[in-house]
């Protein structure tokens, strides 16, 4: 007969590496004094579109960068230059998201010190990206009306771990005859309390109340830093 | 990370990994049983079991100041009061709690 085996906690995080680093690097954000947003969606969204506007419109008054995830291509960093802004990619293979790791790579060699926002689009998946944390301040989650009001309650986790929604693509909502008060009842489900800017990257609307989130989030970054 | 667990415990041979596994982890327990082989294939851990743990959601209710367990990972309302809760205790772990080592 076989001895008994023997039971020994360990409690190790898996993922507690990614967790380490993430911390290193949001520490090393807030000594920057640079704002890390994040953008998390599913492929199609108009994360990269919605984000060039939001480089260019900014570009004029702050400082602003950003890093780019995508498996194979580099298409969505070209797009994003075009804003002029500093852009790097950091191209993930197979892999479907973005790593802590990886982050600190791509900014390898770069003066934080010279930046005011650094913007960080991730993968175009609503599953995986939401265990891994980049070290970013604020995760935004976007939503596109042509996908459906219900995409919260299919994927809660992304939705919980987000600080902020952004519903895009509003100038096709009636075409898609896309139901606004189901959608921010299922957000509201998922994720109580969370706030949610409607815009339209084609038509500018909701952009300036984007913008406006943006400056104030990042300046009670720095009143709490001080 | 078992590997070395058991290294430091003397080189013992693991037949378990028990792994607690919260509901808003991510990641499904059916795929980390059916692809916990394949990755132990040609390790010191083959052959032994992976046991998961699951953790339902934990969330602190402000109005009934109380811990309370959440029925649906799609409903972050407190289940007495209905009240909308956010502050989430346990239910994102992800954590190899135990090992089991024959002796």
């Amino acid at each position: 007969m076989s001895p008994q085996p023997r039971l020994v906690e360990v409690r190790q995080n898996i993922l507690k590496q990614n967790d380490i680093v993430a911390r290193e690097l949001r520490q090393r954000f807030h000594r920057a004094g640079v704002y890390v947003v994040s953008l998390v969606s599913s492929p199609g969204s108009g994360k990269t579109a919605f984000l060039e506007r939001t480089l260019t419109l900014m570009q004029p008054n702050y400082r602003v960068a950003a890093l780019v995830g995508d498996l194979a291509t580099d298409n969505d960093a070209a797009r994003l230059a075009r804003s002029q802004a500093p852009v790097r990619q950091i191209t993930t293979g197979t892999l479907c998201h973005l790593e802590a790791a990886m982050v600190r790579t791509a900014l390898e060699g770069w003066e934080l010190e010279t930046l005011d926002f650094l913007f960080i689009e991730n993968v175009g998946n609503l599953v995986c990206p939401s265990s891994y944390d980049v070290g970013e301040d604020l995760r935004v989650v976007l939503l596109s009306v042509t996908e459906g009001e219900d995409k919260p309650l299919k994927y809660p986790t992304i939705f919980n771990t987000a600080d902020l929604a952004v519903l895009t693509k509003m100038d096709l909502a009636d075409a898609v005859e896309f139901d606004m008060v189901a959608a921010d009842c299922n957000i509201e489900r998922v994720r109580p309390g969370m706030p949610v800017l409607k815009v339209s990257t084609k038509n500018g609307a909701g952009i300036s109340e984007w913008l406006h989130f943006l400056d104030s989030a990042r300046n009670r970054q720095l009143v709490s830093a001080v | 990370m078992a590997e070395e667990e058991a290294a430091r415990r003397g080189g013992a041979q693991i037949s378990a990994v028990h792994l607690r596994l919260g509901a808003l982890a991510g990641v499904v327990k059916d795929a980390l049983l059916s692809s916990y082989e394949l990755a132990c294939e040609g390790t010191e851990l083959q052959g032994s079991r992976l046991v998961v743990e699951e953790i339902p959601i934990e969330v602190y209710c402000p109005k009934c100041l109380a811990p309370r367990t959440l029925e649906s990972v799609q409903w972050f309302v407190c289940p007495e009061c209905q009240s909308p809760v956010s502050e989430v205790i346990r239910g994102r772990e992800l954590q190899v709690f135990a090992l089991e080592l024959q002796q």
